[in-house]
């Protein structure tokens, strides 16, 4: 969500004109959506509309053509007022193909729009797409309103003029799609005609080719007969802080987020990755940022990208490294190795679908459990979630502050969603960041004695002393070792003092985070609706309709995982009820009755979709009923 | 090793003893590396503040503790990849990797293969003892075939991997071997120290507990001139001795294209004729023959030791360093910029929204 400004419940203006819309663009693999819908949000974004987004894709790059499984597809809610969820059901379905409508229909909302490309309504996709009679024509779309016609075609009608091959003239069908929707929404082509013109510098008949058939589809909207379907629409701008604005994804945000939360410590830092999905776009982005001191290193397996991050972080860099479930359980004995020695790090898991591969590019919340206990041993660390995109940056600059002033790891956590979906964000001053320049130790904490590298300061934490530091040669490792020396011991008494530190020291981080807010409605209550992550955007909606029904329910949202926030306990034993919306069977439900013996209820889906806003507010309803 | 650009203190032998009392098993070969090892630093010149000590988990890897440097003992076979980002981070510090047969060539495989082949400057010594020490005597995978261990009680039946064959294949740049107790192996470590890049040396160490006497086929002083060939850049790669029964050398069998060994007769000036012999002379920088020597069958051949390849190329850290340097090259480091990169558009206090750029 971008800066919230309350919004009145009512669907639509006095003038009819819809506050927001929900678009969505269907298509083969290889039909270039997310492209469309990408350019598609920035026009939005353009507008002045709030918007968020959905992309949602199979795992195969290139799926057979026309199947079912090979479907992609963008969704976008944009409008006048607050948006913070890409839309329950969308208004208008974009489809390029049977197996796009087929996959998409049921998610229409009533009375939708559905634009189909007739040219590829024949008779071997429509098999592929397993219908035995086009559905264009047999009266099953009734209750929706249809606007047929052959883009194929009018696409190749419009790029004749640029002599490209049959294939290539119809890859510019998404932009043919786009023009029009861009004049069903009443925006400017402009920026869109700039983008293309760079995309193919190297290739200016492909630029002309592709900007062709924008316009064709443009122009087709303002002249063609389009049977009084189809109107054009302007959707106002919404409301919005004043400043500067850009869109901004999860993956672009935690990169940011984490290049000025080395900048803050005074730090250079080492990015060791490995290629996984939904986690790659963070080392792709950090690659090209190396004027802010980064070097990025893609290992050879997830354990190297941690165990590299480690070494970094050992010899004075802010080690990061990021990956999503599978490659997180992969790197969990190296973490406990930066919990042992006591080193800095930020671990990121995009999460994704799971167990094992699980559904790659479907978003879940299930690694909280892991995230919290994955390890082997007490092996406690802090662990913070983003909410949404732009949330992301502020969390992972957390991440960083944490890691350096608690000298311990922490596992910063995203999702899928957050990870692909991009949202407004109103670009910040880094002015208005509080610096946490590291100190390493230069001084010898000893004196006349030998150098103490596991002396604690009050809050229990340990100095940082780097490696070419004359006069403080130390060894550290994975055994237990002795109070102040960090020699190797591991006599009874020794463990369990040691263990008790390294606890205390994360439980003791509490204190240093900022209490739990109530994100929407009042300390204390008959309901309250506890959530992380990105489930943020669905209950802020739910509650909001429900409180504007009267309904007494407020919506806690938890970003510092663990530890939580020192008066979490008490705000939720101020409710009478609690219900834990998640993407996963019930994590941080067992962990909120775990530490504060409250009666939490768990409201849980594991689909790979998002919550709907409705499916929340029927569970708002059922509490309170 | 690092290119020195500060004097570096002078040190002693003394300096490079750590308070820890050690803790090998007595008469373990491992004493021995020590020694050497703590030999070498102060020949080569080596600053303990800027020497970094890195191992894995087994035996050998408690190493770090006994050596007055920096010292990291990480997790099982990751030391490689924990190296790898210390050296990332600061180039200046010079870094011994200490690793074994089970941690460097099993459970560490992949790392050591991508940091040989990623040519990262540090020495690596693999203590090649034949078996799992730590956890009491299980065969590794350097174990001959036939071994009985507890976990193969009726022999092993895995065919043994050979770490220099292993580095070689993985594109290493310098390839050692020596063992324990050898009055050689200072000579080896400076060689390997010396050597801009990843350096891997080999060394054939006794367990006393679980292996003994594994490698006294070659090592024993009684037979040691007879299985061993030392080799020298240089020179001709001879072995044996008048007392044991006579001068051989290795020539090249033209027609296998395979190492042989030849009898070498004394010449009229009482030293061996090596030439008439036909005896290869030992070139560090010649692959082929590098491949070739350390395939060598034990028994059949004597066991090639010292530097048997050494040819630097261009190191990880050196290449990564100057493309970013170039990347950094008159780019702004204004996060400002940054955040506001792409299409952005502003929204004015009294309008709301505006159009973009």
């Amino acid at each position: 969500m971008a800066s919230v400004v309350e919004a009145g419940v009512q669907d639509r203006s006095t003038d009819n004109t819809p506050e927001a819309v929900v678009v969505r663009f269907a298509g083969d693999s290889g039909d270039g959506m997310q492209l469309t819908g990408g350019q598609f949000t920035l026009s939005t974004a353009l507008n002045g509309n709030d918007l968020a987004t959905f992309p949602d894709f199979p795992s195969e790059i290139r799926a057979p053509q026309g199947t079912l499984f090979g479907v992609s597809a963008f969704q976008i809610n944009f409008g006048s007022t607050e948006i913070s969820t890409a839309g329950d059901q969308p208004d208008v379905l974009v489809a390029m193909n049977p197996a796009a409508l087929k996959v998409n229909l049921a998610s229409l909302k009533q009375g939708g729009l559905i634009i189909a490309d007739t040219g590829e309504f024949n008779k071997r996709n429509l098999e592929k797409a397993k219908y035995e009679v086009s559905p264009l024509e047999d009266g099953s779309l009734a209750k929706w309103k249809v606007l047929a016609f052959d883009i194929s075609a009018l696409t190749m009608e419009s790029v004749k003029p640029f002599g490209l091959g049959n294939k290539e003239a119809l890859r510019c069908k998404n932009m043919w799609t786009l023009g029009l929707a861009l004049w069903m929404f009443d925006r400017d082509r402009g920026p869109l005609i700039d983008w293309l013109k760079g995309k193919f510098a190297k290739n200016p008949v492909l630029a002309d080719a592709n900007i062709a058939a924008l316009n064709a589809g443009h122009a087709y909207g303002e002249t063609a007969e389009l049977g009084g379907q189809v109107r054009q629409q302007h959707i106002p701008a919404a409301p919005q802080k004043p400043g500067l604005y850009r869109t901004i994804t999860g993956a672009e945000a935690v990169s940011l987020g984490l290049v000025t939360g080395a900048k803050l410590a005074d730090l250079p830092m080492f990015f060791g990755g490995y290629p996984i999905t939904p986690a790659s776009a963070i080392l792709h982005y950090l690659a090209k940022m190396k004027e802010f001191g980064v070097t990025t290193f893609q290992a050879e397996d997830e354990i190297a990208a941690v165990a590299s991050a480690i070494g970094a972080a050992y010899a004075g860099s802010l080690g990061v490294t990021s990956s999503s479930g599978p490659g997180i359980a992969l790197k969990g004995e190296a973490l406990g190795l930066a919990v042992m020695t006591e080193l800095p790090l930020v671990v990121v898991n995009s999460q994704r679908g799971g167990p094992s591969t699980g559904l790659p590019t479907k978003t879940e919340q299930s690694d909280l459990y892991q995230a919290i206990y994955g390890r082997n041993g007490d092996t406690p660390m802090p662990v913070i979630a983003a909410r949404s995109p732009a949330d992301a940056f502020e969390c992972a600059i957390e991440a960083c502050r944490l890691a350096v002033q608690f000298m311990t790891p922490v596992m910063l956590l995203t999702d899928g969603y957050i990870g692909n979906a991009a949202e407004p964000w109103k670009v910040p001053d880094p002015a208005t960041f509080e610096p946490f320049p590291v100190k390493f130790l230069a001084e010898h904490n000893n004196e006349g004695g030998k150098i103490l590298p596991y002396k604690r300061d009050e809050n229990g934490v340990r100095p940082w002393i780097k490696p070419g530091t004359p006069g403080m040669m130390h060894r550290i490792g994975g055994i237990e070792k002795a109070k102040d020396t960090g020699d190797i011991d591991y006599s009874p008494a020794v463990h369990q003092m040691q263990t008790d530190a390294r606890k205390d020291k994360i439980d003791g981080i509490a204190n240093h985070i900022p209490a739990q807010e109530v994100s929407q409605g009042t300390e204390g209550g008959k309901l309250a609706l506890v959530g992380w992550g990105s489930t943020f955007g669905p209950i802020h909606q739910a509650v909001r309709r429900a409180r504007a029904k009267g309904q007494d329910v407020s919506h806690i949202h938890i970003r510092h995982i663990w530890p939580m926030p020192a008066n979490l306990g008490d705000l939720l034993k101020s409710y009478d009820k609690i219900i834990v919306p998640e993407m996963n069977t019930g994590q941080l439900k067992t962990v909120l009755r775990d530490q504060y013996l409250v009666d939490a209820k768990p409201l849980n889906k594991v689909s790979g979709q998002p919550f709907t806003i409705a499916e929340i507010e029927a569970a708002i309803d059922a509490a309170l009923a | 090793m690092n290119e020195m650009t500060t004097i570096a203190p002078t040190t002693t032998v003394k300096d490079w003893e750590s308070d820890q009392e050690v803790r090998w098993c007595p008469g373990c070969g491992d004493y021995a590396i020590l020694k050497a090892v703590q030999r070498t630093l102060p020949e080569i010149g080596a600053d303990p503040a800027k020497t970094v000590f890195v191992s894995g988990i087994g035996c050998s890897s408690r190493f770090p503790y006994y050596v007055e440097s920096y010292g990291f003992h990480t997790i099982h076979g990751r030391a490689p990849a924990v190296a790898t980002g210390v050296k990332l981070a600061n180039p200046e510090l010079d870094i011994w990797l200490i690793t074994g047969d089970g941690d460097g060539m099993s459970i560490g495989g992949n790392h050591t293969m991508h940091f040989l082949r990623r040519n990262i400057n540090a020495q690596i010594l693999l203590f090649n003892n034949e078996i799992y020490g730590l956890t009491k005597g299980q065969y590794s995978p350097t174990s001959r075939e036939g071994t009985t261990s507890p976990t193969t009680p009726l022999g092993s039946v895995d065919h043994a991997l050979q770490p220099c064959v292993f580095a070689l294949g993985a594109g290493a740049r310098f390839v050692a071997r020596g063992y324990d107790t050898s009055k050689n192996l200072p000579e080896v470590l400076k060689a390997a120290h010396a050597h801009q890049g990843a350096a891997f040396v080999e060394i054939f160490q006794n367990c006393i507990v679980y292996n003994k006497d594994r490698f006294a086929d070659f090592t024993e002083k009684a037979v040691a001139d007879q299985w061993q060939l030392w080799l020298k850049h240089g020179e001709p790669m001879l072995f044996g001795s008048v007392k044991s029964g006579g001068f051989k050398g290795i020539a090249l069998d033209t027609q296998r294209l395979a190492l042989k060994v030849v009898d070498v007769a004394l010449g009229e000036d009482g030293k061996p004729d090596w030439q008439a012999a036909g005896v290869l002379v030992h070139d560090v920088t010649n692959r082929s023959v590098a491949h070739m020597l350390v395939e060598l069958p034990m028994g059949l051949f004597p066991v090639a030791l010292g530097v048997i390849y050494d040819d630097p190329k261009p190191t990880y850290e050196s290449a990564v360093l100057a493309q970013d340097e170039v990347a950094r090259q008159g780019k702004s480091t204004d996060l400002a910029k940054l955040f506001a990169k792409g299409q952005t558009w502003q929204v004015t206090e009294d309008q709301g929204p505006l159009s973009g750029v």
